[in-house]
């Protein structure tokens, strides 16, 4: 079984309106590449120059957000899923 | 221009300045950064003298050519023009020369500072046509949400972590809002409505509606400063949760700065968190411009947000006004509210504790010196977090309808020391 990644609406449109996307196992960071390599333009909007996650996306895997795991380097096995999601404000 | 979309002209990134039309939307395609109303101040300097403002009715919407609505306001045309309490018996107990208390724990209808961001976005959801309303919360924007738009006839979805106060629950139910409990904290509520939010075609106030919902923080700052007699203060203390109502307050001053209704002035905005959450003031402490996101631990949940989003933009804002932040525990979040409450005569909920018990830290260390003027933020009322209260007030003493009995209670008293 593939990671699934959920596509944020902002990023539909790189991905053919496509909301989940499926990638091989290994890392976040192996997972975005792959997503650039099929969608191309995607990873800038994700990563910054620097090659951190951009301060305003929160990457999550199972539903923790990757900073609390191994932030690029965490590790994604069959089954997973990935959320990509904009931070949003206060309540 | 001035017809159809008011004194908004587009919406803008503040990250990398790309514009978007005035629409339900929030963040930048691009980056992925927070978009922002633009105004047209030129329009705005004309209209909005302080004259025409002190003409207008006492509320939030006499500033009304600051707030991103395309026509009068729909929703919430009541709310704001909270008091700003001379507190004297609290600025001596915390050794500073003049202090003041922005009380929002006062607010109509909800009693909490979030009816200024809600009128805004229900108003502005309204215009651009929608019918159902919606948003993540921590209790309060679940409370206004819900009670304006049962007045405004409009349909609401509101989720909240499922271990909220009671009383914050029940003040949403009341109204027929749909209540989501979700098992998990507000982080993950959050993302979770950030999933849904696209889907139903729903005005997600903090969501796709953030740009208008969040512009609605600035009256509680264009109020302190016409109150103190169009002055902005010396300092002045807020509570962050997601960090918004700090940049906001920032934001209140230079734009009444811009248009010429105050003098420029050197202010600082401080900030202040929970111990148990503490992601932003912890950065300020050590001085970074990036902070980690935390799991929140803390009675103050109305404040319990691990990812703020505008975190980055709070410590920007304190780095640049000279200002400082801290954070508190349980315990002091406690005798802050009973600080309050013993001296002013407010009872605010746990994020009032958190910034009368952050203030007194920061006055007792020197970061806001004694010689100088502040203004305290409390933003809700204590009536809705009971629960973080209760047990830490001492109890009432029960006696049989005898005179003898309350003699009897009030010699006891008597030899105690005096109440100060």
């Amino acid at each position: 079984m593939p990671v699934k990644v959920r596509i944020p609406t902002p990023l539909r449109k790189l991905t053919n309106n496509e909301e989940v996307v499926e990638v091989k196992p290994g890392t976040v960071g192996e997972a975005i590449l792959e997503l650039q390599s099929r969608f191309p333009g995607i990873k800038e909007r994700l990563i910054d120059e620097t090659g951190e996650v951009r301060r305003f996306v929160n990457v999550y895997v199972n539903e923790e957000d990757i900073r609390f795991l191994q932030n690029q380097a965490t590790a994604l096995k069959d089954g997973d899923e990935i959320s990509i999601i904009p931070a949003i404000a206060g309540g | 221009m001035q017809s159809t979309n008011g004194f908004m002209k587009a919406l803008k990134c503040r990250e990398c300045g790309r514009e978007y039309p005035l629409s339900a939307t929030h963040v930048c395609e691009f980056d992925f950064g927070p978009l922002e109303v633009v105004y047209d101040y030129a329009a705005i300097k004309k209209s909005m003298t302080r004259s025409a403002i002190e003409s207008r009715p006492q509320t939030m919407w006499r500033y009304r050519e600051l707030l991103p609505v395309a026509k009068e306001p729909t929703v919430g045309t009541q709310v704001g023009f909270t008091p700003l309490v001379r507190a004297e018996r609290l600025a001596k107990r915390l050794g500073i020369r003049e202090l003041w208390i922005k009380n929002d724990t006062v607010n109509y209808p909800t009693l909490s500072f979030k009816d200024r961001v809600v009128s805004v976005a229900l108003s502005r959801a309204r215009e651009l046509g929608f019918t159902t309303v919606a948003c993540a919360s921590t209790g309060n924007l679940a409370n206004s949400v819900a009670a304006n738009a049962a007045a405004a006839g409009l349909r609401s979805y509101v989720f909240i972590p499922s271990d909220l106060e009671q009383g914050k629950i029940i003040n949403s139910l009341v109204y027929g809002a749909q209540v989501i409990a979700i098992k998990g904290h507000y982080d993950e509520v959050n993302r979770l409505c950030a999933e849904i939010a696209g889907k139903y075609g729903w005005a997600f106030v903090n969501v796709n509606m953030r740009p208008y919902y969040a512009e609605g923080s600035k009256s509680m700052g264009f109020e302190i400063v016409e109150q103190l007699g169009w002055k902005i203060p010396e300092h002045t203390v807020v509570p962050m949760a997601s960090g918004s109502l700090l940049t906001k307050i920032h934001k209140s001053f230079q734009e009444f700065i811009k248009l010429g209704l105050t003098e420029e002035r050197p202010y600082r905005v401080h900030g202040s968190q929970a111990t148990g959450c503490n992601p932003i003031s912890a950065a300020q402490k050590a001085g970074l411009d990036f902070f980690k996101p935390v799991k929140p631990n803390t009675i103050a949940k109305s404040l319990a947000i691990g990812t703020p989003a505008d975190g980055f933009y709070a410590l920007k804002v304190m780095r640049e006004t000279g200002a400082s932040a801290d954070d508190v525990t349980d315990p002091e979040i406690r005798e802050g509210i009973k600080m309050l409450a013993e001296c002013e005569g407010i009872f605010a909920e746990t994020a009032g504790g958190v910034t009368t018990a952050v203030a007194k830290k920061l006055i007792a260390s020197g970061r806001i010196p004694a010689k100088d003027s502040a203004v305290l933020c409390i933003t809700g009322n204590g009536l809705k977090t009971l629960d973080a209260i209760a047990g830490h007030t001492g109890t009432a003493r029960e006696i049989r309808p005898s005179l003898r009995e309350f003699e009897a209670l009030l010699s006891t008293d008597e030899a105690s020391p005096a109440i100060a």
